[in-house]
């Protein structure tokens, strides 16, 4: 045996393949935060007048807030003023009106990031909408979501195209009110996905967005808004990339999603932003507030989540339980590496009666990662025959890294449930040796258990992206044991 | 006389600046079975460890050649790729790895590293099936995670059984009858005859004559206090059962 007899703490540099810049003209607004700044904002994006007043009074209430302390996490004060609001790729005149007046840039940068938008290149059966900066570059499959009328398309063309939609629900799960980051969203929010789902309809595809930072010194803030009509499905996946930058980047989205009766909401991200470098320099702050309101009888929200990337991650994909016999699911694979901190969880409110909730978590830290998990499950008073079930894993690699539970317990009705497991284990150099002595290396050790820790939780990805959230796993504690 | 399999040459090893093994002689001849026993704590097992490499077990002196090449230079899965193989005293269980998933991992990267083509699941299934006959192994236990939630018996057998997928050169086998009944025991040493051949050999470390009586071995060594204090034959296990340690530690004290 050689040096590495501590080799498990040993670190190396992890590749982020996805670094790249995409050398494009862009339109950004002068960094700085003012009323002037978000009249710009929706004038650019054409937007109404109530839509305009919304976002002023968003702002004006995001003056009085201070940002939040309590999740466990460390870093600099972010200068609100040193961001700039609004960038979008340089037009020449009018905007695209199909993928074929796109810039061809920007499709090459999504062909690089393996989403390929031309749809003869489609990946087959999912929709694809694109976020690059502020803007969305274009969404796939239009024309046949259409035909059974769904709407699925940027949510600045849905502020334009179907204000009365938008204005019934924009807000409703998660008011500019609801905490610093989502009343700064509110007030400046760029771009992101619009999609409903009409009565009865079963989506007949994935829809996907695909989110890309490229503009340095820029905040990115979309908007997501999901409603399911009466009796409707619909599988919703995200994606995220950034290129390598030093300096840190803002990222403050808000995910609402509607369930009326009977409907079901399937929405899984795969989160990858830069994590930045092994030193901790660089990265995305990803501040995100993500909210179901399973508002219908029997309705039923599940967020999937596989969180890998950001220098810090603070979100809790929460539901609402509020219709009689609703469903809210939430499973969660963290992982951390070098210096990156997740604090991430959920929250699971039961109103209705005979609400049912489940929460698998499974969180992964390596090198100096921190990760917390933090949960509230609460169940109101009439929430009668509520049944919660939580189970959070979570998994040390190396002796630098650390792993935190907060779980919150609320019960105000005593013929409701609440169960909650919780662990801790160490990735087990005898597991690894194990490995060892039937001929597979370290590292390839290390992606087995480590998948064969978050299994529960792949299995609810849909399939093609289970595989890709698999090989994203790897590439994130590449070099976390020597 | 052909490459021996394995050829120890004064072997010193130990944990933490601790010694264990204190200058072991062992030659292993291909088509040879050899028996290690000895008292608790004598370092059966850390020769184990030390051959399969296991993180921190430091050599402090000595050689180990395996098959002609130099053991101790090699990685730990490059020994188990190159046919060495560990049947473990205690088996880690791997939770939510699939053990017929592992277990053909396991068995394309030997067979990458003879060039020779990796198997498809079918392949493997037949391969599987073929196996696991021989060691009377219940189906149900493959479609399960790595050794999660196996009893201490089924462990034990599902170690032997991995032997039979991999096929190894050299197999050694610690403490493999501890924890198996009376009929699982015969069954596992029956498979593990079969798989003996005049290419291959296997070293038994066991506290027990009676697995003795089943995988009989060519040679018996008494490990005490990290030496190997007295070889002989099948017999010299029978001696031991009768009269114990003491009397071959008193017979070693009275000869220094
Ligand atoms: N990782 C370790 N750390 C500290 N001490 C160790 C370690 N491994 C072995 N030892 C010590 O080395 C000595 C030999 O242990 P070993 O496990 O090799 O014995 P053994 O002969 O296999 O015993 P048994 O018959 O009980 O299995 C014991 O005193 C043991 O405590
Ligand atoms: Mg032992």
């Amino acid at each position: 045996m050689s040096d590495d007899a501590h080799s498990i703490e040993t670190l190396v540099k992890t590749e982020y393949k996805y670094g790249f810049v995409t050398e494009i003209e862009s339109e950004s607004a002068p960094p700085g935060l003012n009323e002037d700044v978000i009249r710009m904002i929706s004038r650019k994006k054409e937007e109404p007048d109530w839509m305009l007043e919304w976002r002023l009074k968003a702002y004006r209430h995001w003056l009085t807030l201070t940002e939040p302390t309590w999740p466990q996490v460390k870093h600099p004060p972010v200068d609100y003023q040193a961001i700039s609001y609004y960038s979008a790729p340089k037009q020449k005149g009018e905007g695209p009106k199909s993928l074929a007046e796109v810039d061809p840039k920007l499709l090459e940068t999504y062909e690089k990031l393996g989403i390929p938008l031309r749809e003869q290149e489609r990946l087959a059966g999912v929709a694809v909408d694109a976020v690059f900066d502020s803007v969305s570059v274009g969404t796939t499959f239009k024309d046949q979501l259409a035909e059974k009328g769904i709407l699925f398309c940027s949510m600045s063309e849905a502020v334009r195209e179907h204000p009365a939609l938008v204005k019934k629900y924009i807000g409703s799960v998660v008011p500019y009110t609801d905490n610093f980051f989502a009343a700064l969203n509110s007030a400046v929010f760029s771009d992101g996905s619009f999609c409903y789902i009409p009565r009865g309809v079963r989506c007949p595809m994935e829809l996907s967005t695909y989110f890309r930072i490229n503009a340095s010194n820029t905040g990115q803030f979309e908007r997501t808004l999901i409603v399911a009509e009466e009796g409707s499905y619909v599988s919703y996946l995200e994606g995220c990339t950034a290129p390598m930058r030093d300096e840190n980047q803002l990222h403050a989205a808000v995910v609402e999603l509607v369930a009326l009766d009977h409907a079901e909401i399937k929405y899984s991200t795969v989160q990858n932003w830069y994590p930045g470098d092994e030193e901790g320099r660089g990265g995305i702050y990803n501040f995100v507030t993500k909210r179901g309101l399973c508002k219908g009888r029997k309705s039923k929200i599940s967020w999937t989540q596989v969180e890998t990337g950001s220098a810090i991650t603070w979100k809790y994909p929460s539901c609402i339980l509020l219709g009689e016999g609703s469903t809210g699911e939430f499973y969660s694979v963290a992982v951390v590496n070098n210096r990156q901190q997740a604090d991430t969880g959920t929250k699971m409110v039961h109103i209705g009666r005979n609400t049912r909730s489940t929460i698998v978590s499974k969180g992964i830290s390596a090198g100096q990662g921190q990760n917390s998990y933090r949960g509230l499950v609460e169940i109101r008073k009439g929430a009668a025959n509520a049944r919660n079930f939580s189970q959070c894993d979570s998994m040390l690699i190396g002796a630098r890294c650390g792993a935190h539970t907060f779980p919150y317990i609320e019960v105000k009705n005593t013929s409701s449930s609440v169960e909650h497991e919780a662990t801790t284990s160490k990735i087990g150099e005898d597991q690894i040796f194990y490995c060892n002595q039937r001929g597979i290396q370290t590292q390839d050790a290390v992606n087995m258990i480590v998948n064969g820790f978050c299994k529960e939780v792949f299995k609810e990805l849909p399939m093609e992206f289970a595989v890709e959230a698999q090989k994203l796993l790897g590439v994130s504690l590449e070099g976390s044991v020597g | 006389m052909s490459t021996p399999i394995l050829e120890i040459i004064n072997l010193s090893a130990g944990v933490e600046g601790k010694p264990i093994l204190k200058g072991v002689n062992l030659t292993i001849q291909a088509g040879e079975v050899h028996a290690v026993m000895g008292p608790n704590g004598s370092g059966k097992s850390t020769l184990a460890s030390v051959l399969a490499g296991r993180e921190g077990y430091e050599v402090t002196g000595g050689q180990v050649h395996y098959r002609g090449q130099d053991l101790l230079e090699m990685a730990p899965e490059e020994r188990a790729r190159e046919g060495l193989f560990l049947a473990f005293q205690y088996p880690v269980e791997i939770p939510g790895v699939n053990s017929t998933y592992f277990l053909k991992a396991a068995l394309n990267e030997v067979r990458k590293h003879h060039g020779q083509p990796e198997l498809d699941a079918m392949e493997f299934l037949s391969l599987v099936k073929e196996k696991m006959k021989l060691l009377e192994l219940r189906d149900d236990l493959l479609k399960r995670s790595v050794n999660e939630g196996f009893s201490g018996g089924e462990k034990k057998r599902n170690e032997i059984f991995q032997m039979a997928i991999l096929e190894p050169k050299l197999a050694v086998l610690d403490e493999t009858d501890s924890g198996l009944d009376i009929d699982a025991l015969k069954v596992v040493s029956e498979g593990v005859n079969k798989l003996k051949n005049p290419t291959n050999a296997q070293l038994v470390i066991t506290h027990y004559q009676r697995l003795l009586n089943y995988i009989v071995p060519d040679f018996v060594h008494v490990l005490c206090d990290g030496r190997i204090v007295r070889t002989g034959g099948k017999d010299l296990a029978l001696d031991l059962e009768e009269k114990g340690y003491d009397w071959i530690l008193k017979q070693v004290a009275v000869a220094a």
